[in-house]
């Protein structure tokens, strides 16, 4: 296609290196809540905050280093979904607590 | 070991009721015929180069659409098995298993299998054609797309006649849903069918999103792009946003199902009502999902048909966009009477009502387009206008459901059942049917014959409203969904059976349009202008059938309706005839990827469904040995040179 021919293949998607990291630093994000919740050391409390941080990094992770969120023609694009993508999260995440958590009391 | 395969056979197979026989007969019927057909005319070849590997979005859509038919097919007759079960108190027609079976599928099917591809046919149909584009961003993805919907959904459809069918209501909730309550096969293909359709329905959100963002025709800014692709841009926002939440929650039931966690179980835990939230934050933007093209279709087709440039455009584009943002603020909505807060029902009935507004503007902006306009009522255009009305009602029947205090009495009755039917298909299907019409001859090379479908149209639209409006009328009766019969004493008998009447005739209609499709194959008015409506968009200026390359010379926008202005400049004699420059097109490359990956994900559902692991994990391997083939494949795409482009434009009538 015609349009293809501008931008077909020279973009850097990444090298080697910045996946490896990536890979590396999810997989651990993964395992250290696990590890948490099957030897529970800390208190409840303390457990579910860090969960959450995890999930957090986790989220920044998959963004950088395999989204390429720093990358890209238009950057504009990028920041304006990635609002939208947050407004959603958030909706989902704190929609579900206000709603259900009316009901666990 | 005669009784052990006998043992299994009987679990395997559905048994004992002399229906489900029936279709056993006549799906073995129907396949020995495919395969009869397909050997003796040799066939074979030309079905897997033409069709099981193509990556043309033309024939795409065009597989989009059989299967989509097909499903129509299935999902209407379940709906007549139901409306006969309860045309009278107390029938004897279906047990009530079998009914809780069929308005599971019948609402699975409609809307995930129905709905869905036939909004993606169009898309597939459509959307390039209308951006001046050769294919979509991702052609291989397109196919994969599809045939991981056509995999889940022969998944899906699987559980008839093996294993036994989900009954847990289509969107099957917890507790119901789970192994305690429900523990055979049948939860499981719904899981499965539904999660492998769904990595197709995200993707092709994605694909469809950068194909409008990155490969529109040169000069088609944004603001002069056609409401149709604005409206896929709108409804694919809400897909990716979307269908990442039903993916999940489904893996949780499944988890819950198959490894024992307690995400929504009675104990332990978990929590049934949280599985309703999250299923409902898909299930909400997914009703605007399907309905929001059909909004870009009827927008063609009333500038089309009023021969007028089409009321508000920009307010048609903000209220799309908006929708595709509010849409996710209003799933509560759906279980005001679990309980919660006071403040939760309000915020979630005020967004609800809100919600309403922006189609409240499409509404008034389609009325004033057709105001003074010249309108011919072809067949796209009877659908619309008929859109129009019975869509109202729905919105409006739709925001009394919006009165939380009320609501608890309209709740789960055929009030809600008449109302989502009225949006559905007066929207949905109606929408879909009118865009079918419109671009059928753009895609097959000729129009469909308006007498019969005049016949379906009046069949489809009396029976609606014989169909439907006395369920409204029940609903305040006091009759819930999901009864499977009733008695006498109801006081349900006549308006169950005048709704019966209604149904029978949509399904009349349908056959009227199926006869319709058969007819006009033969008889129907051929395109030679490859311009059957006189049309305002891109699309309208290739011939019809449109060539695989879809554009010979990829055209240079300056309008909005740049096709109708093209014309409007020829008429007039200010059109500038500017030299075309033949250059060899870039085309991508057939793939068998696509349908062999599918069918090993077809593998891993229907192993996790029987809980056979050893299946699942080579259906597994597949699909990993798939990726890895198509990692290392770099020979994907080829030029069609100049002198094929030449010939191919000449043999349609074109002279570049």
């Amino acid at each position: 296609m015609a349009q293809h021919q501008n931008h077909g293949g020279h973009h850097s998607h990444g090298s080697m290196k910045e996946y490896v990291i990536g890979f590396i630093l999810s997989i651990v994000l993964t395992i250290i809540p696990l590890v948490l919740v099957m030897n529970p050391i800390l208190s409840k409390t303390a457990t579910v905050i860090s969960i959450l941080v995890m999930a957090v990094l986790q989220f920044v992770i998959q963004l950088v280093f395999f989204m390429h969120i720093r990358e890209g023609e238009k950057p504009r694009y990028n920041v304006q979904t990635l609002i939208l993508g947050l407004v959603i999260v958030f909706t989902i995440v704190a929609g579900s607590l206000w709603i259900m958590l009316f009901n666990k009391y | 070991m005669w009784e052990n395969i006998k043992d299994f056979a009987s679990t395997f197979f559905v048994t004992g009721d002399p229906l489900i026989y029936g279709a056993d007969v006549s799906i073995v019927l129907t396949i020995i015929a495919i395969l009869f057909v397909l050997t003796k005319y040799k066939k074979w070849g030309w079905l897997w180069r033409e069709w099981l590997t193509t990556v043309d979005h033309k024939r795409i859509g065009i597989m989009y659409l059989i299967a989509s038919l097909l499903m129509l097919f299935r999902g209407g007759v379940d709906a007549l098995l139901m409306r006969v079960q309860l045309a009278f108190p107390n029938v004897e027609f279906l047990h009530s298993d079998h009914y809780n079976a069929i308005f599971t599928t019948h609402g699975t099917i409609m809307i995930l299998f129905m709905a869905m591809p036939m909004m993606f046919a169009l898309f597939n149909m459509v959307v390039p054609l209308q951006l001046g584009a050769r294919d979509v961003a991702y052609p291989f993805l397109n196919a994969l797309s599809f045939w991981l919907f056509m995999l889940g959904a022969m998944l899906f459809n699987l559980s008839f006649v093996i294993g036994g069918s989900p009954d847990a209501g289509w969107l099957s909730y917890p507790p119901l849903s789970q192994n305690e309550f429900s523990p055979g096969p049948g939860q499981n293909f719904y899981i499965w069918g539904i999660q492998i359709s769904g990595i197709g329905s995200l993707a092709t959100g994605i694909n469809f999103i950068v194909t409008i963002l990155k490969m529109r025709a040169p000069g088609m800014k944004l603001s002069k792009m056609p409401l149709f692709s604005w409206s896929v841009l709108s409804s694919c926002i809400m897909i990716i946003f979307a269908f990442p939440i039903l993916t999940v929650t489904l893996a949780l039931l499944f988890l819950d199902r198959f490894a024992g966690a307690h995400f929504f179980t009675m104990d332990g835990g978990g929590n049934p009502m949280m599985y309703l939230n999250l299923i409902w934050m898909w299930g909400h933007p997914e009703v605007y999902i399907v309905v929001v093209p059909a909004f870009g279709i009827f927008s063609e087709i009333v500038a089309t048909f009023s021969r007028k440039k089409i009321f508000g455009y920009k307010s048609m584009v903000w209220a799309m966009m908006i929708i595709a943002v509010v849409s996710f603020f209003t799933w509560a909505h759906h279980f005001f009477t679990m309980g919660t807060s006071a403040s939760v029902i309000a915020f979630f009935a005020i967004s609800t009502m809100i919600v309403g507004i922006p189609t409240g503007v499409k509404v008034f902006n389609w009325l004033f387009t057709m105001y003074r306009g010249r309108i011919s009522f072809k067949q796209p255009m009877l659908w619309t206008i008929a859109f129009i009305p019975c869509f109202v009602i729905g919105g409006a029947t739709g925001v009394m459901l919006a009165v939380a205090p009320a609501d608890y009495q309209y709740h789960n009755s055929y009030f809600l059942v008449a109302h989502f039917h009225q949006v559905l298909i007066g929207g949905v299907v109606f929408g879909y049917l009118a865009g079918i019409y419109y671009w059928w001859p753009k895609l097959f090379g000729f129009k469909l014959d308006e007498k019969l479908g005049k016949w379906g149209f009046w069949f489809w639209n009396i029976g609606f409203y014989v169909c439907f409006m006395p369920q409204y009328a029940l609903g305040f009766m006091g009759m819930t969904r999901r009864y499977y019969t009733y008695g006498w004493d109801r006081g349900w008998a006549d308006l169950n059976l005048v709704s019966t009447v209604g149904a029978f005739m949509m399904g009349i209609g349908f056959i009227f349009q199926v006869w319709q499709i058969a007819y006009s194959i033969k008889h129907g008015e051929r395109d030679t202008t490859g311009d059957p409506w006189n049309g305002r968009t891109l699309e309208w200026s290739i011939p019809s059938p449109a060539p695989f390359y879809n554009f010979a010379v990829v055209p240079q926008v300056k309008e909005l309706d740049d096709w109708w202005e093209t014309k409007e400049a020829k008429a007039n004699g200010t059109y500038k005839e500017q030299p075309a420059k033949l250059e060899p097109i870039h085309m991508p490359k057939n793939s068998g990827i696509p349908f062999i990956m599918s069918n090993f994900w077809f593998l891993v559902g229907f192993g996790f469904t029987f809980g056979w692991v050893w299946m699942a994990v080579i259906g597994f391997i597949g699909v990993f040995a798939c990726m890895w083939a198509r990692s290392f494949q770099y020979d994907t795409d080829y030029y069609v040179p100049v002198e094929e482009v030449r010939r191919t434009e000449a043999s349609l009538g074109r002279v570049v």
